[in-house]
């Protein structure tokens, strides 16, 4: 199936070539990679738009804010009520949060260092774009890059999440256990990424553009794929 | 048009923990003596310089500024605003 998406890069995008290569090579999808002000004048033409992981405007303030008030941001906020995915890794996600689009914050991880390693995912629910393949409580292994990604939002806002099914992923142990010792950074609930109520607006910390090749992983595990087939599902369907 | 200063403070909420303030208070503080030190939170501050009508104005703008910018993220920050005399 011919998919027509765009990968947004910024100014401090650092993960835009590995998701590109993720979706050309692995998925072998079509692909625009567009300088966000580029991306700004044509993003009607798009089934999907992805906003990559890295550091914009150097996390400057905070991650995410600075690349949140883009112009084309308004523009991804337009698409994504529309319907269409916006998926958001990592800083992505960051931009998301900070642009609204999805609720909470990301703060500084507990541990107080940028941590670069394996993390197990427990799938949440398969309503969102990006898990529509997978089972409930399937745990997929995918590697965290960030030092800002402890996930926090207040009581109410959680229960909300919770009640909407709007926890797509959480960091669990290998066997989908839910430990203090299976979170990073500390984010509230284990939570690792989320959607919104309509689940086609998803942010997710860890990286599966790095976990979609048997060559990337330790245990030769391809589970980041299962990411990118869950969008091209959604896509299909709608 | 008269110049002002003054300082927006940035800082986590309660609920959320601030572990560099954490490490700040058990690691320097109390380890060298200060054990009267009951809690410390980190944070950021901008200093901003800026031209208003008068001081009512300096603040205003930076009120609805620190809103309008999410200079802070209200899920998760505080946010004072300080004239400096």
């Amino acid at each position: 199936m011919p998919m027509n998406v765009v990968v947004i890069q910024f100014s401090g995008s650092t993960c835009d070539r590995d998701l590109v290569n993720a979706m050309r090579n692995v998925m072998e999808w079509d692909v625009d990679f567009l300088w966000h002000e580029k991306a700004m004048k044509n993003l009607e033409k798009y089934d999907a738009i992805f906003l990559p992981g890295g550091f914009t405007y150097g996390d400057h303030l905070r991650a995410g804010i600075i690349a949140a008030f883009t112009p084309v941001m308004s523009k991804v906020k337009e698409r994504a009520k529309e319907g269409v995915p916006v998926l958001g890794i990592c800083n992505g996600f960051q931009i998301l949060v900070e642009s609204e689009l999805l609720p909470g914050a990301l703060i500084g991880n507990e541990t107080l260092r940028f941590s670069c390693k394996w993390t197990n995912l427990r799938v949440e629910t398969e309503r969102s774009a990006a898990t529509n393949i997978a089972k409930k409580g399937d745990v997929w292994k995918v590697p965290i890059a960030h030092g800002e990604g402890r996930y926090y939002l207040d009581q109410k806002g959680l229960k909300e999440l919770n009640d909407n099914d709007q926890i797509v992923w959480r960091y669990t142990t290998e066997s989908g256990e839910l430990t203090k010792e299976a979170n990073p950074n500390g984010s509230i609930e284990n939570i690792a990424g989320i959607c919104n109520l309509e689940g086609n607006v998803v942010g997710l910390m860890p990286h599966p553009e790095r976990a979609a090749e048997s060559t990337l992983s330790p245990w030769e595990t391809e589970d980041g794929k299962f990411y990118f087939q869950s969008i091209e599902k959604f896509l299909r369907r709608s | 048009m008269p110049k002002f200063s003054v300082e927006i403070i940035i800082e986590g909420k309660k609920n959320a923990r601030d572990p560099e303030g954490e490490t700040i208070m058990r690691d320097l503080m109390i380890k060298h003596g200060y054990d009267m030190v009951e809690s410390v939170r980190s944070g950021k501050i901008l200093k901003v310089n800026l031209e208003a009508k008068d001081e009512n104005e300096a603040e205003e703008i930076c009120l609805k500024m620190v809103n309008e910018l999410r200079i802070y993220n209200p899920v998760a920050h505080m946010c004072v605003i300080k004239l400096v005399k």
